[in-house]
Order: structure tokens, then C-alpha cells, then sequence
């Protein structure tokens, strides 16, 4: 694996994880519980979708095959994608969305924090924009949390049980393998491992003040960064995000 | 071969409104961050540089379009955009008359205190926040409770 190879993939798992995430959150649009929900969950997808532009946009300039951000989200199949587990996941109630969205942003916003200062100055000015925003996502998604878990005896019961049915996808973002390797000798990422302690740090103060227990097992389902193996959701997934692509394939308008 | 000052430029961009909340302008709302003439070979070149106000803005691209257009109109025909992610928008980069020209229209101005000053209808200082989210992506959606209007804020970033 060359050192463009290694970055390429890097730049797919960030990118893939917005894409894939930001399609799943804009499913809300027009069902939510209330219309502000509505338009905060359509706002956050927008963000994460524009934070997709840049990292497959940059995806495509370093492959250097003249793929375009919109050709890599829109003409790859399931075995092509880069992102966790995690983000693929059927939406489930609005508490499962926003826990889900929470360990996500905790993450996010810890790794993006790192990549501000990657030795290349491309993947440090996008993660400077998007950990901006990032920022105001995970104040929501923490407060969400926060209210709904320590809320009704229901609001309460049904985000332990989102927790627990989500917490054993949330290891494979602390991953490394040899893209990772590749990215710390050239000082473009960190190790994600390396990054474990403060989103531990961030997630408890977070869940115990929404008086939820965190599961104590680290056993992690995995597969998706390196594509190895996809839940069946995702492909369920793409093809409706790419339905028009691939019933009218190069429509343009 | 002359060509209009980067002032002149800066003047006409002034007048070019952002799509989503016309009443202030494109340099009011600090996204452009720099023009300037570059010299090739057929001549110079107007170099126009941008920075997105939110990463999937769906108004980026028509800015971009009003800006080419406004400035063609003006003659200039030799004319580049550049994107420019850093440093990132703030709205630190609010123009004082772009503030003023918001708080007249109903959306209550950035504060430094991450809240609005005072409600823009009534000047009322009982407020409520009803959602970090509005109708775009650079607005919170809140309330006064002494006229009873919800309004828009546009949140620090
Ligand atoms: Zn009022």
C-alpha cells in the first residue's frame, strides 16, 4: 500500500462515515416528533452531508482517477464503503437517532480536534470548518440525551435500551490497522486508539448524568471501516440514496 | 489594459445580497476574504476568494453564481473563484452595518454572550431559546415573552 493508497482510505472512513450518517438523520425530515426537532435533525444532516463534499471531494483529488465527490458517494456499491457499523444502523425511535448521533459527535468531535493540526493542510482546514460545527452538534446531541435519559420512567428506559443496543458498535472507531499506521508515521491522523480515554471521559460525564449505565463488556462489532463485512442495512440504504443514479445512470440536472 | 481598483470591486460585492436573507450583503456577511488582480498571460485576472458560512450551506452555490454574475454584468470578464476553508467563517466577520441591517429586518444579531441582546421586534429582555436550530443553517429559532413573537437568532459560530 502506497502512502496515497493509505490516505485515499483514510479519506473514504471520514468521509463515508458523514455520508452514510447524514443520509440516515435526513430520513427525519418531515417525521419527527415536533417541527423543531425536525429542523435540527435536518440541519445537522445538511452540516454532515457539506462535511461529506470535502472529505470525498478530497477523496477523488487524491486518487487522482477523476472521481468526483458525488461519483464516490453515488456509484460505489456496499463493499466499497469505508464507514463503522455504527452510523449504518436503522434510525429506531427518536431516542435511539439521538443516542446514536451523541456517540458519534463524542467521537467526532475529539478526533476532528487532532486532525486540526495534520500535517497536511488539506485534511487540517476541513477538520477546522467542520469541528466547528461539530461543536454545536454534540451541546445538542449531549442535552438530548441528557433530557431523555433523565426524564420519564419510558424517556429513561428506552435510552438505557438504546445504549445498550448501540454501545457494542462504538469500539470499531478506536480501530487501527495499517491505513492507521500509515497515517500516524505520516502525522496526518492520529491513532484512533489513541483517542479512547477522552471520548471515554466525554461519554460518562455525559451518560451519568442522563443516570444511564454504560455496559460494562468492550466485545465491539466490526467490519465496516475496513469493509470486510456490512451490516445488510447498508445496502437497504444505498438503494435508496442512490436510486436515481442507478435508474438513470449519469442524470444530471 | 486598466481595470476597475480592488475597492471598486469590494463596493459592487457589496451590493450583491446573500440569497437566503437579502437584506445584507455578501461582504456584510464576511464570506468574501479577498479580491484581488493577478497577472497571466491574456491579461489579468480577478481573483475572488470565498469561504462558506456552513460546510453544506445549500446557498454556496448561488452565491457563487451571484458573484460571477454581478461582476460580469459590471464588464469583468476574466474572473476565478477560490475556495477557502481556513480560516474557518466566524461571525466575528459580521459587518457592524450587517448587524444593524439584521436587527431592523427581525433577526436578532450575533452576540458575544451566545445569546440574543434583546428580542428585535420589541427590544424586550425576557427571552427563550425554542430550538439551536431556524429556517437556516446560520439561525436559532427563539422567543420573547413580553411581545409573545418567536424570532430568528444568528447564533455565534
Ligand atoms: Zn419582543
Amino acid at each position: 500500500m502506497t502512502d496515497q493508497d493509505a490516505l485515499f482510505q483514510f479519506l473514504l472512513r471520514m468521509g463515508d462515515n458523514t455520508l452514510v450518517l447524514g443520509h440516515r438523520v435526513s430520513e427525519w425530515c418531515g417525521v419527527s416528533p415536533v417541527l423543531e426537532e425536525d429542523i435540527a435533525l435536518a440541519n445537522t444532516a445538511l452540516d454532515m452531508i457539506g462535511q461529506t463534499q470535502f472529505w470525498l471531494g478530497l477523496a477523488g483529488e487524491v486518487e487522482g482517477k477523476g472521481r468526483s465527490a458525488d461519483d464516490l458517494a453515488f456509484l460505489r456499491d456496499v463493499w466499497d464503503f469505508r464507514n463503522v457499523l455504527l452510523v449504518e444502523l436503522p434510525n429506531g425511535d427518536f431516542g435511539q437517532t439521538l443516542m446514536r448521533q451523541f456517540l458519534f459527535d463524542a467521537w467526532a468531535s475529539t478526533m476532528l480536534g487532532r486532525l486540526m493540526y495534520s500535517s497536511d493542510k488539506r485534511v487540517a482546514d476541513i477538520a477546522e470548518k467542520a469541528s466547528k460545527e461539530v461543536a454545536y452538534h454534540v451541546e445538542r446531541s449531549a442535552d438530548t440525551v441528557v433530557g431523555l435519559g433523565d426524564g420519564t420512567p419510558e424517556s429513561h428506559a428506552k435510552m438505557q435500551a438504546a445504549l445498550d443496543l448501540l454501545y457494542p458498535y462504538v469500539g470499531e472507531l478506536f480501530e487501527s490497522d495499517a491505513v492507521d499506521a500509515a497515517m500516524v508515521s505520516a502525522g496526518i491522523a492520529p491513532d484512533p486508539a489513541s483517542l479512547r480515554d477522552d471520548y471515554d471521559t466525554l461519554i460518562k460525564r455525559v451518560l451519568s448524568e442522563a443516570t444511564l449505565n454504560v455496559p460494562a463488556s468492550k466485545f465491539t462489532h466490526k467490519g465496516g471501516r475496513t469493509g470486510y463485512m456490512h451490516t445488510e442495512h447498508l445496502g437497504h440504504m444505498l438503494t435508496q440514496m442512490q436510486w436515481l443514479q442507478r435508474a438513470y445512470p449519469g442524470a444530471t440536472w | 489594459m486598466t481595470h476597475p481598483s480592488t475597492d471598486t470591486i469590494w463596493d459592487w460585492l457589496d451590493q450583491v445580497p446573500d440569497p437566503e436573507i437579502p437584506v445584507i450583503s455578501l461582504v456584510d456577511l464576511g464570506i468574501i476574504r479577498d479580491v484581488e488582480w493577478v497577472k497571466s498571460e491574456d491579461g489579468d485576472e480577478l481573483k475572488i476568494t470565498v469561504t462558506p458560512t456552513y460546510s453544506g450551506c445549500p446557498a454556496t452555490r448561488i452565491i457563487n453564481q451571484d458573484i460571477e454574475t454581478a461582476l460580469r454584468k459590471r464588464g469583468i470578464d476574466r474572473l476565478s473563484l477560490h475556495r477557502q476553508l481556513s480560516p474557518a467563517w466566524t461571525t466575528d466577520w459580521l459587518s457592524e452595518k450587517g448587524a444593524a441591517k439584521l436587527e431592523k429586518f427581525g433577526i436578532a444579531p450575533p452576540s458575544p454572550k451566545g445569546q440574543p441582546e434583546r428580542c428585535p421586534n420589541c427590544g424586550g429582555h425576557d427571552l427563550e431559546k425554542t430550538s439551536q436550530f431556524g429556517s437556516t443553517p446560520c439561525k436559532a429559532l427563539w422567543r420573547c415573552k413580553s411581545c409573545l413573537e418567536p424570532f430568528d437568532y444568528f447564533k455565534c459560530i
